[in-house]
């Protein structure tokens, strides 16, 4: 039997490499990419808990998560294609105006 | 044993895969990686008696949501070559904030490790406890989604309606009358 600790490892490792995503790319899709990784390591954080404890709460709010995260890419796509309507870049730094 | 070495396998695709969706270039294969993230990270949900959550995450997830991040991707067509130069002139490409953030980075990776080593109930296993019937039965699932948590349930509905309204009139043309 895999020991709890082994997926909170695991989801660890994704969660740090979607933070890193979120730092160190300058492409505003790959930043929501790196979102949605690290979505998933806490999705993935609460399966096991929720299997640890025996209840499926941990799965209900799995599910919860994912349909946050539906509307949020819903949304965060179509801010993207209003920027690059306005800008013709996907780089972060050429929106550092808030006004224009 | 074979269920250890399945663990191992699935986890290392899903961390070897995110690895590749940050260190690429291309937009295009990074949301291709992704889709195999997500199968590694769906293998693992089965793993943990959770075969609802993972055809979930294959159809929802990597069905519906990476589709439409590659039509994004094919519909705005952005050249790949002006990522080198986005990451030279990177604003925190600054020595003396690479190395602070070095060194967080390094005390954050050993109080992970301290905090993941010292809890006595993490070495169980994880199925230890649980009775193997109730959790992994989608009947249980969806009794307790629509009666204890029916209002999150009603007001995710709401979520989506806001979602989709917002998206619509954000990726509108300008000055186009509806």
């Amino acid at each position: 039997m895999v020991p709890l600790s082994y997926y909170l490892i695991v989801s660890a490792v994704l969660f740090a490499l979607g933070a890193a995503g979120v730092f160190l790319r300058r492409n505003l899709i790959t930043i929501l990419l790196s979102i949605e990784i690290m979505l998933n390591a806490v999705n993935l954080t609460f399966v096991a808990f929720g299997r640890f404890a025996g209840d499926v709460d941990g799965q209900i709010i799995t599910f919860f998560v994912m349909t946050v995260a539906a509307a949020e890419a819903a949304v965060g796509l179509a801010l993207v294609i209003a920027l690059f309507r306005h800008r013709e870049s996907l780089n972060p730094d050429a929106f550092t105006n808030l006004k224009w | 044993m074979p269920e250890t070495l399945v663990f191992y396998a699935f986890s290392a695709l899903a961390v070897v895969a995110s690895a590749c969706v940050i260190g690429q270039r291309n937009p295009m294969y990074s949301v291709l990686l992704l889709v195999l993230s997500f199968a590694a990270i769906a293998g693992l949900f089965i793993q943990l008696d959770a075969p609802f959550l993972a055809l979930a995450l294959m159809i929802v997830y990597a069905g519906a949501i990476m589709v439409l991040f590659l039509f994004v991707v094919m519909l705005l067509n952005a050249p790949q070559e002006d990522a080198l130069i986005w990451d030279r002139t990177h604003p925190l490409r600054h020595p003396v904030i690479t190395r602070v953030g070095t060194l967080l980075a390094v005390v954050l990776i050993v109080e992970l490790a301290y905090a993941l080593m010292r809890g006595n109930d993490l070495a169980q296993g994880v199925g230890s406890r649980a009775g193997r019937e109730t959790v992994s039965s989608v009947r249980e699932l969806g009794r307790v989604l629509f009666t204890d948590y029916m209002f999150a349930f009603e007001a995710t509905s709401v979520l989506i309606l806001v979602a989709m309204v917002g998206a619509v009139l954000m990726a509108r043309r300008e000055g186009e009358q509806s």
